[in-house]
């Protein structure tokens, strides 16, 4: 799992079925420092998290199982909004 | 999943069955600013998406295959979404 800022969002009104009524995000990854780091992407949101928030996000098949038993294709999805991180 | 441009289609008469009757097109990844990222690849296509269309891919095995209706089926991309709209707000 990765930190990432909710940069956007993204409207599809022809998408496959079993991504119907889910919201699609446009997220910065985050380094630990908090600075940008990497590709932005594409993910589903399985909490309710929206722009500006920083989150965490999962990669690959996993993205998918929030929303068990229904087979969301996806690569990413947003699983959590960060209150906080503290580097040790 | 990545935002990408239809840029063409690509026909093969001899590949794996689970291809059969799929529709492969020649995806090019954008970045948020709408220019080329990497490398152009191939992803299977049930949504009926057309070239210039920009497009939600997965890249990833498993959602690929549940994209197309096949689960097991050796693809890694799949087109999922037609953009009508990005909206990034930084």
């Amino acid at each position: 799992m990765q930190l990432a800022r909710v940069i956007g969002d993204i409207v599809a009104s022809h998408k496959d079925e079993n991504l119907s009524s889910l919201k699609l995000l446009v997220l910065q990854p985050l380094a630990a420092d908090g600075s940008d780091t990497g590709r932005t992407l594409v993910a589903v949101d399985a909490i309710g998290a929206g722009v500006g928030e920083t989150v965490f996000f999962v990669r690959g098949k996993e993205a998918s199982f929030p929303f068990f038993p229904t087979e969301v294709p996806t690569d990413a999805g947003v699983v959590g909004i960060v209150d906080h991180w503290d580097l040790g | 999943m990545q935002i990408a441009r239809v840029v063409g289609t690509v026909v093969a008469t001899q590949k794996h069955g689970a291809f059969e009757g799929a529709k492969l097109l020649l995806v090019q990844p954008l970045t948020l600013e709408g220019q080329p990222r990497g490398t152009a690849l191939l992803a299977v296509d049930s949504l009926g998406a057309g070239v210039h269309e920009k497009v939600l891919i997965v890249m990833e095995g498993r959602a690929a295959g549940e994209a197309l209706g096949r689960k097991g089926a050796p693809v890694d991309a799949a087109i999922i979404g037609i953009i009508d709209s990005v909206d990034v707000q930084e």
